[in-house]
């Protein structure tokens, strides 16, 4: 299976390990990996900051470089969705882009969804030991479904505990721009996250998106806090 | 209500320094985020609730698809059972009329179960500028008149920011009783204030849940029984209601309410669900004699043939905001208008004017929580999204902010130079972490850091790093 890797602007400027991870885990499920060197952003900051034309730019850069291919994994529910739902919507004015954008979007997969459900991956490669905890962020969980995916890779790590937070579908206060145009609210909401999250004693809280992941763990560093580990679950999956 | 959402940055910032409503809020969100999740149980598993809402939402829309007709039904058969159906444009149009029939009547005190449209006009200030005195019975709206007229935080428990020792304090302090703290003693205190205003009390003024248009009814949904007093005990009883709460059968109003309490207190059902229709007849006891229905507009006509009319389905249930991580944040109040939460976000600009609520569809995470809750399935995130594109279309946005994000679009678009920019700036921000973790304060993104560490880069791009790989063999 020809897999595209859509490697997501954060993941791209903050935590490249995230991207070799999630290259790591596709060749386990037996995939062949292309990543697309052009590639930059899917335009959701732009779409949800009201600017529709960049948005919809950006949309068909991303529809050209990876109609191609058999599937597009990313590994964040955020940018998945926003490829597979946002663009038929915010390419409305341009029916051909819109028709090529609906051709794409069911070929367009969050990482873990991708691995349980598509590529049907067998082992997992890393070894992680140790109690953690799983924020389920709001894209993945609420438009994409994704909830029982990561939990069942995770469950396949010997050695791993995963202790469930209390309020674990609760948004983390990210919300892209939101979070650097409303630092002190995204700040208490990440507080009550983080609470909720050392609360189970874990040495790790793991997600499936970096802005979210960011956003916890800058919250928990000013709180004092240097010891909990932020980590995405690419990272968890294929620990050495 | 004058509207503050153009301070919702300063509003909000009052709220996260307030450790009373801070602790308040924390118990609020517990006790309505877990009630309304087991009522909706009762509804079967969870597709039952999904086909509900579903339901619910077909009725809604329908209704919305013919509004017109609707309406003029409704009127018709309101008018059959002796009410008058009046139209009012705007706030001070229901505040001109309320007083006209006060003035008709003779009245010189109202009593007045919730209403949200009444907190649109302002009537309470309107009413008693010509010579009538409005006393809210419902129990937190009450609490808020005599707290110098205080706006409520929430639709449906308008004193939820406020703590027992709070409430105690002020009863203690208007009453002039000796201060209690038990809450049967408190509601007790309130009863024996509020029963000797029902007695006298020439009007009631309610809102109104629902319009039957085959009746010709309001539907009531109530806790306290006070809105049963305020529209039976009153010579004239005067409904104040937006024109979006009209539907068409009984049929419809039964499946609403099998959403509309569990969404909002958790409650199977509410402990008073009045049907109201028309006047006291000859052989009936109690009721009204003269019945007046307002119906209101105030920028909802607009909103109707527009790509907001999603909106206009809200039956007002509350769960929106009580799921929402910003409103759990800094409650109702910090929105600055009469409705908070997601809702609010986006009624207050579609109402007052987008220009005068610039902040409000900019604050929401987009987490659709409120989304998935939405009883009548209302696309809360999108239309915070689309208020966001209305916003850049009439060039509201700050001027950085637009030049910012069409820099960074425009080499987005181009790989090359976006290349070089990812690798300048992962190396600035790697520098400036200084080999720590984590950056203490980012100049750049000054808000990021008020309140949280900006995490360091790893300071390669991945770009860079899978180059760099791909050109090993
Ligand atoms: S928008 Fe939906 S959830 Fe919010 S108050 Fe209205 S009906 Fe309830």
């Amino acid at each position: 299976m020809r897999v595209a890797l859509f490697v997501t602007c954060l993941v791209d400027l903050m935590r490249p390990k995230i991207g070799f991870a999630a290259i790591e885990l596709l060749e386990a499920a037996g995939c062949t990996v292309v990543v697309p060197t052009r590639q930059t952003c899917c335009g959701q900051p732009a779409w949800n900051s009201g600017d529709r034309a960049a948005a919809a730019q950006l949309a068909k850069k991303v529809i050209a470089e990876f109609e191609g291919f058999e599937h597009v994994v990313a590994p964040s529910g955020s940018c998945a969705d926003h490829i597979r739902n946002e663009y038929p919507v915010l390419l409305a004015g341009a029916p051909e882009w819109q028709a090529r954008a609906r051709a794409l979007a069911p070929r367009v997969h969050e990482l873990t969804d991708f691995l349980v459900r598509v590529a049907r991956l067998e082992r997992v490669p890393g070894c992680f030991a140790g109690r953690v905890t799983y924020h389920d962020s709001c894209a993945g969980l609420r438009r994409l479904g994704i909830k029982a995916q990561p939990r069942d890779l995770l469950a396949r790590l010997p050695g791993i505990e995963l202790q469930e937070m209390s309020g674990a579908e609760e948004c983390c206060g990210f919300g892209g721009a939101f979070s650097l145009k409303f630092g002190e609210i995204a700040a208490a909401i990440a507080q009550r996250k983080c609470a909720c999250a050392c609360a189970t004693g874990a040495a790790a809280i793991v997600g499936g998106d970096l802005g979210c992941l960011l956003n916890i763990e800058g919250k928990l560093r000013r709180m004092g806090d240097e010891t909990t580990r932020v980590l995405h679950i690419a990272e968890v999956l294929t620990a050495k | 209500m004058e509207s503050r959402a153009h301070r919702f940055q300063a509003n909000a910032a009052d709220s996260l320094a307030n450790p009373v409503l801070q602790a308040n809020l924390r118990t609020a969100k517990g006790k309505f985020v877990d009630k309304r999740a087991i009522a909706l149980r009762e509804l079967g598993e969870a597709d039952a609730f999904e086909a509900t809402r579903e339901a619910a939402r077909a009725v809604r829309d329908s209704v919305l698809g013919d509004i017109d007709l609707w309406l003029e039904k409704f009127e018709e058969n309101a008018v059959a059972r002796g009410a008058a159906v009046l139209w009012a444009r705007d706030g001070a149009e229901i505040c001109r009329l309320v007083a006209e029939i006060g003035r008709r009547h003779g009245v010189a005190k109202a009593v007045k179960s919730k209403s949200m449209l009444s907190e649109e006009a302002g009537l309470n200030l309107a009413l008693e500028a010509s010579g009538i005195r409005p006393v809210e019975t419902d129990l937190g709206e009450y609490i808020l008149q005599i707290n110098r007229n205080e706006p409520p935080s929430h639709i449906i428990a308008p004193v939820v920011h406020k703590s027992l020792d709070e409430v105690a304090d002020l009863f203690h302090s208007v009453h002039k009783t000796p201060r209690k703290t038990e809450i049967p003693a408190l509601t007790r205190e309130a009863r024996e204030v509020l029963r000797e205003h029902f007695l006298t009390a020439e009007m009631g003024i309610s809102g109104g849940n629902f319009l039957i248009a085959e009746t010709g009814s309001v539907a009531l949904v109530t806790n306290e029984g006070n809105g049963r007093m305020v529209t039976t005990l009153p010579r004239v009883h005067v409904v104040i209601t937006g024109i979006e709460k009209v539907i068409p059968t009984l049929e419809d109003l039964c499946l609403l309410m099998r959403l509309l309490p569990r969404s909002a207190t958790g409650q199977s059902i509410s402990n008073y669900v009045s049907v109201l229709t028309g006047v006291k007849r000859p052989d009936e006891h109690d009721g009204p004699e003269h019945l007046y229905f307002i119906l209101v507009d105030n920028g909802r006509a607009d909103v109707v043939g527009s790509e907001f009319r999603d909106m206009l389905r809200c039956i007002r249930c509350g769960a929106c905001m009580n799921h929402c991580p910003v409103y759990q944040t800094i409650g109702g109040h910090a929105y600055g208008w009469v409705y908070p939460g997601p809702m609010g976000s986006v009624l207050t600009p579609l109402y007052t004017g987008i220009e005068n609520a610039i902040d409000l569809p900019q604050a929401a995470t987009l987490c659709n929580q409120c989304g998935v809750v939405c009883p009548v399935k209302i696309p809360l995130p999108d239309l915070l999204r689309k208020l966001r594109e209305k916003q850049v279309e009439r060039n509201l946005r700050p001027r950085f902010e637009r030049g910012a994000l069409k820099v960074w679009a425009w080499v987005a678009r181009h790989p090359t130079l976006y290349g070089i920019g990812a690798r300048l700036g992962v190396r600035y921000l790697k520098w400036l972490a200084g080999g720590k973790p984590s950056i203490a304060v980012l100049g750049t993104a000054p808000e990021w850091t008020k309140g949280r560490d900006f995490p360091a880069p790893e300071g390669r791009t991945f770009r860079e790093l899978y180059a760099r790989r791909r050109g090993k063999p």
